[in-house]
């Protein structure tokens, strides 16, 4: 467990959680989503679970990212907040 | 003052992942957009998983996986201090896929209401039912 | 709202802050989540089930319950998706427009009129745009590939990490990405809608039809060593199989429901356009 790393993709995971949901523009929204997925994966494989990381990966930056990406397609993609 | 030091270093990563659940959390409650929502439903679910992984880490151990199962040296004796904790690893495998099952679902809600009221934004959506 | 939602989550923050001094100190192997069952779970596994990977033995044979409900709640996600969006209104038969492949000349038919399947028309969206060869080549390419290294970690799930929800996710994920390059509606005509359907339903009838064959047998409900005098091998083993097989019926039903949540989200339940 090697502290500084942990702290700067920690810092990450939170940088992204905050922008996914500041950002004005919901594509812009979905796509920071998958990063933030993609840095929690990260955290899990240092952490040793590595099923969890493999599941993460797979499920949360590949589908659900598309999912989002889908329904923003289908509905709107401006949002005033 | 080493004294809040060390209690800061013991402590920094559970304070770190309360404040990503309080960013989901708020996320839900204040955002007006209902995909924001949405992604703040799942920003509290990563987090609550996170904190529950970071329980089962021990130090100086290894991933829970056996080597050698089925080698030549097979029997040896294991020692459950050498492996991390594999049980909420195994509980935590079934909340991600639920999470995204539920992410469909509201998916499909959001698109079902983008269909009848032909926005997204829940201030708006309130002032046509009310006005009905 | 803001302003409440401020409290509400400052106060909640500060009582788990406050609750965190409490928590046992980091990566300590005494503390209490890893003293009472997952010793058990580390020492015994290999010699009661012969699975190396102990997250795949604790969640598909000691945790086999949850592993099963879960299985049930996303073919019911599958199922509600499907509800809410699909549409089978016959609503008045739309204008049809079709391609000539070989010259590229888009043709509108009035309602009602069709030309029959042929290999020189193919039949597009309203809203269409070519699909670029470059992209449709290069997934061509490298959706079997996907679609081995999936049927890997499934196979695998005994020795390395994986199993079977990773890869019927990866599995699901290749022909989402088929329905991506190409178009929706070349990749229903590949794996149709009621096809999907029943793979999903069959996923869960492996588990839970495993379960009930143990019982069958004279043992309890998902104590996979009942399943030795059918596969004639000895118990310990018969376990191992027995994590196998529920695990190809996992990964089928999270494939199926993928891909029917796609195709019912991409296209808001009309089938007639894609992403």
């Amino acid at each position: 467990m090697i502290w500084p790393i942990d702290l700067a993709i920690l810092t990450l995971v939170v940088v992204a959680a905050i922008g996914a949901l500041m950002v004005k523009d919901l594509l812009g929204a979905s796509v920071l989503f998958g990063s933030y997925s993609f840095m929690m994966c990260l955290l899990w494989s240092i952490m040793g679970a590595v099923d969890v990381a493999f599941t993460e990966a797979s499920v949360g930056a590949g589908v659900s990212t598309v999912f989002f990406v889908a329904a923003v397609f289908r509905t709107t993609r401006r949002t005033r907040d | 003052m080493i004294d809040l030091i060390s209690t800061v270093v013991a402590k920094y990563n559970y304070w770190i992942y309360i404040t990503l659940m309080m960013i989901g959390l708020y996320a839900m409650i204040a955002k007006n957009n209902l995909v924001k929502k949405i992604v703040g439903m799942n920003i509290f679910q990563t987090a609550i998983i996170l904190f529950y992984v970071s329980i089962g880490v021990k130090k100086g151990a290894t991933i829970p996986i056996l080597e050698h199962g089925h080698g030549p040296d097979a029997h040896q004796v294991v020692h459950a201090v050498d492996y991390i904790n594999p049980l909420p690893h195994v509980l935590m495998l079934t909340a991600i896929v639920v999470g995204v099952a539920t992410l469909g679902v509201a998916l499909a809600l959001a698109i079902r209401i983008y269909n009848n009221y032909n926005t997204l934004e829940e201030d708006e959506i309130l002032v046509q039912i009310r006005e009905k | 709202m803001k302003i409440v939602g401020l409290i509400i989550v400052s106060v909640t923050g500060a009582l788990l802050i406050y609750a965190a001094a409490d928590f046992p100190a980091w990566s300590d192997p005494a503390s209490p989540a890893s003293t009472y069952l997952s010793p058990h779970f580390i020492e015994k596994t290999m010699e009661e089930t012969s699975v190396p990977n102990i997250v795949t033995a604790v969640l598909a044979d000691y945790r086999g319950f949850d592993t099963m409900f879960e299985t049930t709640v996303i073919f019911s996600a599958g199922v509600v998706c499907f509800f809410l969006l699909r549409i089978s209104r016959r609503e008045e038969p739309e204008a049809r427009h079709y391609r000539h492949v070989l010259t590229g000349v888009t043709v509108q038919l009035k309602e009602g009129y069709k030309i029959p399947p042929s290999a020189d028309f193919e039949r597009i969206d309203a809203v269409w745009t070519p699909p670029d060869l470059i992209i449709k080549t290069g997934c061509r390419i490298l959706i079997p590939f996907i679609q081995l290294f999936a049927l890997y970690v499934i196979a695998h799930g005994h020795h390395s990490p994986g199993g079977g929800f990773q890869g019927g996710v990866i599995l699901g994920a290749s022909v989402i990405l088929f329905a991506i390059s190409h178009d929706l509606r070349t990749a229903v005509r590949r794996m149709s809608e009621k096809l999907i359907g029943i793979l999903c339903a069959v996923g869960v009838l492996i588990y839970a039809g495993t379960g009930a064959l143990c019982l069958l047998l004279k043992l309890n409900f998902l104590n996979y060593s009942a399943l030795a005098g059918v596969l004639h091998v000895d118990p310990v083993t018969a376990r191992s199989h027995g994590i196998l097989i529920v695990e190809i019926g996992v990964g089928i039903a999270v494939l199926a429901t993928m891909i029917w949540i796609y195709n019912n989200v991409s296209s808001a339940g009309r089938y007639r356009q894609g992403l």
